[in-house]
């Protein structure tokens, strides 16, 4: 009874750390939109007349997007499989 | 063609938040998992070091002072080796673990830069204050790669270690030229503008 109480909590934790992983990127990408909504000025595509080069490529809320979305897409289902490959013992 | 410094700093940034990410999710599935791809065991090393070598570049061109350059240059060098001693300890060209008090030596240095090339009181303007902020948030957060060092195996100082870099890239976010702090900003930083 104990040993299969122990199982499930093990169950229990391993999926917590595959769900961590998978929340990671878009939470990322939602600090990144929420940031944009609070200081919509940063956003200078919204308002891109007049705006150099540097005002249009560089705009801080949507690189945390971007940063999410490169973890999202590349690192993080790779890690997601390996640790459910590990964790099933292959 | 040269950007303003904040951009460079919002740059920056960005790399240190994935590289946040990054220790994040190696401390959460440990280094057996993280390391399965050889690829991946080589990414945030890699990453550090790609941007002590980038840190060459902002030395030559946004040094507007001695103190400056001897700042910008002492975080390329400690960027550089801590990148450079983990990707030798991952490739098993290094074997002794103690190379990676690199990392808590690179904190010290670049908050010790930080703070000592920050000439200005904390209230002058937002990038005075964000350099005195910055320098003692790294000097502190330095007991993490310190800890993980002795401790690689505990979650709470891989943690910590990741989340100093995510710290870090929110206060670089926060960066702005000319800008006030708190209301406050001082009649020789220039006028703010957005």
């Amino acid at each position: 009874m104990s040993t299969q109480l122990a199982s499930e909590r093990a169950a229990v934790r391993r999926s917590a750390r595959a769900l961590t992983i998978t929340a990671l990127g878009p939470a990322t990408m939602l600090g990144g939109v929420v940031w944009a909504f609070l200081q919509p000025y940063r956003i200078t595509l919204l308002h891109p007349h007049g705006q150099g080069f540097w005002w249009l490529a560089i705009e801080p809320p949507l690189l945390v997007v971007l940063a999410g979305i490169a973890f999202a897409f590349l690192v993080a289902p790779g890690v997601i499989e390996d640790l459910e490959a590990h964790e099933d013992g292959r | 063609m040269q950007p303003p410094a904040e951009f460079v700093h919002w740059m920056f940034a960005t790399g240190f938040l994935l590289l946040g990410l990054c220790l994040f999710a190696q401390a959460i599935v440990g280094d057996e998992v993280w390391r399965r791809r050889a690829w991946r065991a080589y990414l945030w090393p890699s990453l550090i070091f790609l941007m002590g070598v980038l840190m060459w570049p902002v030395m030559v061109f946004f040094t507007n002072s001695t103190v400056h350059m001897l700042a910008h240059g002492s975080w390329a060098q400690v960027m550089m080796l801590a990148g450079a001693a983990e990707l030798g300890l991952v490739r098993g060209k290094l074997h002794n673990p103690y190379w990676r008090l690199t990392m808590p030596l690179a904190f010290l240095v670049s908050g010790a830069a930080l703070l000592i090339h920050e000439q200005n009181g904390w209230f002058f303007a937002r990038s005075a204050f964000l350099h005195h902020l910055i320098g003692w948030t790294i000097v502190g957060f330095a007991i993490f790669p310190f800890a993980a060092t002795f401790r690689p195996r505990s979650t709470f100082w891989r943690s910590g270690f990741a989340v100093a870099f995510v710290v870090l890239g929110v206060m670089l976010y926060c960066d702005r030229d000319v800008a006030p702090v708190f209301g406050h900003i001082a009649s020789q930083a220039g006028a703010p503008h957005r």
